[in-house]
């Protein structure tokens, strides 16, 4: 665990000739003593980095900890404040994201920038400069598709396409740049395994061929069989530099918080009721032009029991759980709760039955950023919480139940009552899961509990669902983390353009077969 | 080298203060360059505009009863865009109060008169405002109208409306045929605060207005919703707040506003309907209602302010044959440096690039 030394591989002498040289020890982009500040804050404090020819570099920290900053000096869309960047050891300034693509830096960023309505060619013909002529194009994306075994259909609508469909577009676009560095922000989270299986692949080529790739992920396990360096950021500074193969993903998750990391205790054991959230075939068409229209779903939650729904994102999760909390309203019949049928009822009158929930956006949603934390006690619990008398707030009940959520759940905050914005997203999810938890919900709803969350908030986040459930509520998680998922349930249903797999006991079915699922197998979609 | 905002991290609550006192700076001097380029004494014009009618009595009451309907309609405002609904015609539902109003008045004129009259008049003022407030309401939720244009465009329907009935049904009779009505009996008109001045009761009614909005926007959970629906719309679904309810009650709110003031106008310092009762106030609160940053105590001061324009134009017209219209430019200039330094409480300007 040096912080310097490159540790490239043996074999580099037998790989192709990278596009321009520059194999052995001069790297091909190096960043030294980067300092950038935003005001009176640091997010990158003297960082010092190589990128070898030929090898894939790990970036791996929290939220927060600095990696999108790097990113983002490297590919020209922020300067540092101080340091430098070398590109074959020659020090260079990119000012522009295509100073940097003109060096040969590409990246695929984790929210893709594509447009719905065009069809595949379209997407990737607009990246491309303007002196070059369509008509090779479709000979181009031929080529990529041959040599990295990308797979794309050049003209169908992007909007028919899955998530790993819309991923290939844009790394087919950063590779007709013919990129020497290719960055990929968290390439995977909206993956299936068998998805990111294909996509390593094309990266070990893409490696083989003497490029150079930065890859940021917080999923551990994919680091250390991916990467042949990796370097940790926390709080903005380098804290270590090693070679993930010789580590424990415990040992890198330990490195990146700088504790080591509370499991989540399994809960005790309690009996499980009856049936307590219902979903009775329930369809309902989306409500946005390329929504997911919710297909003949049912399931059932009972009392005690944590109800995982996996699938990528994208595939009906947001719909499903605006369903579930009367944000979008159905037929009576086909939601029930403690056996009352409140399907036609809004988001207050469910409430006011006892069930609970937590989207997925916390800033926006959850939460409204520039109202303080008391008052978005008021948001979601003016109706359940005594928190309004006549149409009169009470501020002074309101600002004891933040008060209260603050301190049970562990809430960092800088003044007594800040406004949500000024949280940490770990923070903050922390105060919107115990704003609901603390109520005692017998139904729990909760969308990516952990979605961007720092570790330690996530273990305790997953902590307080499992204990809620063990006192008798009905929880239903939906997320798009296995690991989560077959860490907290008791049963996993995979959810899939808009439609409900059966759910299998968690105990019983592997990520391999829930994988599957998410992907469409089961008769309808093979990829 | 490209220009960049930058958002700011924090929220200051003395920049809060300073944009509007600086926007206000800024247009003062875009509007004396104007003067100049008017071939007019710069200075000699500011102090007409501002200096001038801050020196006498009867200049400041004429300040309060100018700023009375601009505090009144833009508090009515605040509450559609706090909840980022647009009514921008509020110089109709204005119009609209003072002929809902005005009819008592004209019914009443000659008969056994009544204390009664003239609260009828105000209530019914308030009506007439939210009742025309309820069109462009209904078809946004209805239709998916923009309330933009329909509330914008029935202002010249009701612009029209007024003109039509004081020259045709509502004409006073004995007016030797002037297009006006008859004027309010003593029952139907706002009784003065001070003797032989200009300050009518129509002030206090704004100042009384003034209060409950504050109250209700910071105490009640109505005033929550107005204020989490601007703020993150998607959170006050959440909260289980229909956004349908909301759409028709700022507008009621806005409207019954407007028309109150169109009422008061009326019944206050006209006397009766005329084929033009407002200089423009609609559309000057929505200046009073950004400088004023939608709160209510932010709107009286602004509303003073904008008011100065109005009396300092008069008097910049006589005094140094400045057209009237660079009232209206004034107005104008400042609305687009408020909207302007709204922009810098959020961000900073930031240069990216050192060139070379």
């Amino acid at each position: 665990m040096t912080p310097s030394g490159p540790t490239a591989p043996a074999d580099s002498a037998d790989r192709q000739p990278a596009p321009a040289a520059a194999t052995g020890t001069i790297p091909l982009v190096a960043v030294r003593n980067i300092v950038k500040r935003f005001g009176g804050f640091t997010a990158n404090d003297h960082i010092s980095m190589e990128f070898m020819a030929g090898e894939v570099h790990a970036l791996l920290g929290e939220n927060g900890a600095g990696k999108s900053t790097l990113v983002k000096i490297l590919y020209g869309l922020l300067e540092p404040t101080e340091g430098d960047i070398f590109f074959d050891g020659e020090k260079v300034r990119l000012a522009s994201p295509e100073e940097a693509r003109a060096r040969g830096i590409g990246m695929v960023f984790q929210h893709f920038s594509l447009f719905e309505n065009l069809t595949v060619s379209e997407n990737i013909a607009l990246v491309l400069p303007r002196t070059e002529g369509l008509d090779r194009l479709p000979q181009r994306i031929d080529e990529i598709a041959q040599r990295y075994g990308i797979v794309l259909e050049p003209d169908r609508p992007v909007w028919t396409l899955s998530a790993g469909e819309r991923q290939r577009i844009e790394i087919t676009r950063c590779l007709l740049q013919d990129p020497r560095l290719l960055i990929l922000d968290e390439p995977t989270s909206v993956l299936t395994p068998q998805e990111a299986d294909t996509l390593f692949a094309t990266l070990e080529r893409l490696k083989q061929e003497g490029r150079a790739l930065l890859y940021i992920s917080h999923r551990l396990e994919e680091v250390k069989r991916l990467c042949d360096r990796a370097t940790i950021l926390r709080m903005g500074k380098v804290v270590a530099t090693c070679d993930p193969k010789l580590e424990s993903a415990r040992s890198l998750a330990a490195l990146m918080v700088g504790a080591q990391i509370k499991e989540v205790k399994a809960a005790v054991a309690h009996p499980i009721g009856g049936a307590r959230l219902e979903i009775r075939d329930l369809t309902l068409p989306s409500a946005e032009v390329h929504g997911t229209a919710l297909k003949r779903i049912s399931m059932a939650v009972r009392g005690g029991e944590i109800l995982g729904i996996a699938g990528i994102a994208g595939n009906g999760q947001s719909e499903l759980f605006a369903a579930l909390s009367g944000e979008t309203k159905a037929s009576a019949q086909t939601i029930v709760l403690d056996g009352k049928e409140v399907g036609a009822l809004g988001v207050t009158a469910r409430r006011q039955s006892n069930a609970a929930f937590v989207p997925e956006e916390r800033n926006g949603h959850a939460a409204a950023p520039d109202l303080s934390l008391s008052e978005n006690v008021i948001l979601s619990r003016h109706a359940t919480g005594g928190l309004a008398r006549y149409g009169f707030l009470r501020r002074a009940a309101a600002r004891t139940l933040a008060k209260t959520i603050i301190r049970t759940f562990d809430v960092r905050t800088a003044s007594a009552d800040p406004k949500a914005r000024t949280l940490s997203g770990g923070n903050l999810q922390k105060f919107v899961v115990g704003r609901e938890i603390l109520r005692e919900p017998s139904v729990f709803v909760v969308n990516q509990p952990t979605w961007g969350v720092d570790a330690a908030a996530a273990a305790a986040i997953r902590q307080a669902i499992v204990d809620l459930a063990a006192r008798g509520a009905a929880v239903a998680v939906i997320s798009q983390d296995l690991d989560e998922l077959f860490e907290i349930s008791d049963r996993i249903a995979v959810i899939h353009h808009g439609a409900l797999s059966p759910a299998r006991a968690a105990r019983e079915t592997s990520r391999e077969e829930i994988g599957l699922l998410m992907g469409g197998a089961d008769g309808q979609h093979a990829h | 080298m490209r220009i960049d905002l930058e958002p700011r991290p924090k929220a200051s609550r003395t920049r809060e203060i300073v944009a509007p006192v600086a926007a206000l700076l800024v247009a003062i001097l875009i509007g004396g360059l104007v003067v100049k380029l008017l071939g007019k004494p710069p200075l000699q014009a500011f102090r007409v505009y501002f200096i001038d009618p801050l020196t006498e009595g009867w200049s400041l009451q004429e300040l309060a009863v100018k700023a009375s309907p601009l505090v009144l309609i833009a508090v009515g405002l605040s509450f559609c865009f706090r909840a980022n609904l647009w009514n921008i015609g509020a110089e109709g539902q204005f119009i609209a109060g003072g002929l809902f109003g005005g009819w008592l008045g004209i019914v009443t004129h000659g008969g056994s008169g009544g204390a009664w009259i003239l609260p009828a008049m105000l209530l019914l003022g308030a009506l007439g405002g939210l009742l025309y407030a309820m069109l462009p309401a209904v078809l946004k939720i209805w239709l998916g109208v923009s309330e933009i244009l329909t509330s914008l465009m029935l202002v010249y329907v009701a612009q029209l409306g007024l003109d039509y009935m004081v020259r045709g049904p509502w004409r006073d009779p004995m007016g030797f045929n002037f297009p006006v009505t008859v004027n309010f009996d003593a029952d139907a008109t706002l009784p003065l605060l001070v003797e032989g001045g200009r300050l009518h009761a129509g002030v206090a009614v704004t100042l009384a207005v003034l209060a409950v909005a504050a109250l209700v926007l910071s105490r009640t959970l109505f005033g929550f919703e107005v204020r989490l629906v601007g703020d993150a719309p998607k959170a006050a679904r959440f909260a289980g707040f229909s956004d349908r309810r909301l759409t028709v009650t700022v507008f009621a709110i806005s409207g019954a506003c407007a028309g109150l003031a169109g009422i008061s106008e009326v019944a206050g310092q006209i006397g009766q309907l005329q084929p033009s009762i407002s200089p423009g106030y609609g559309f000057t609160a929505i200046t009073v209602a950004f400088l004023g940053r939608l709160s209510p105590f932010g709107i009286l001061i602004a509303g003073l302010v904008l008011a100065l324009t109005y009396i300092g134009g008069e008097a910049a017209q006589v005094a140094l044959k400045l057209p009237l219209d660079m009232t209206m430019a004034f107005q104008g200039i400042l609305l687009m440096c408020v909207l302007g330094a709204d922009v810098f409480t959020r961000y900073r300007i930031r240069l990216v690039g050192r060139s070379g």
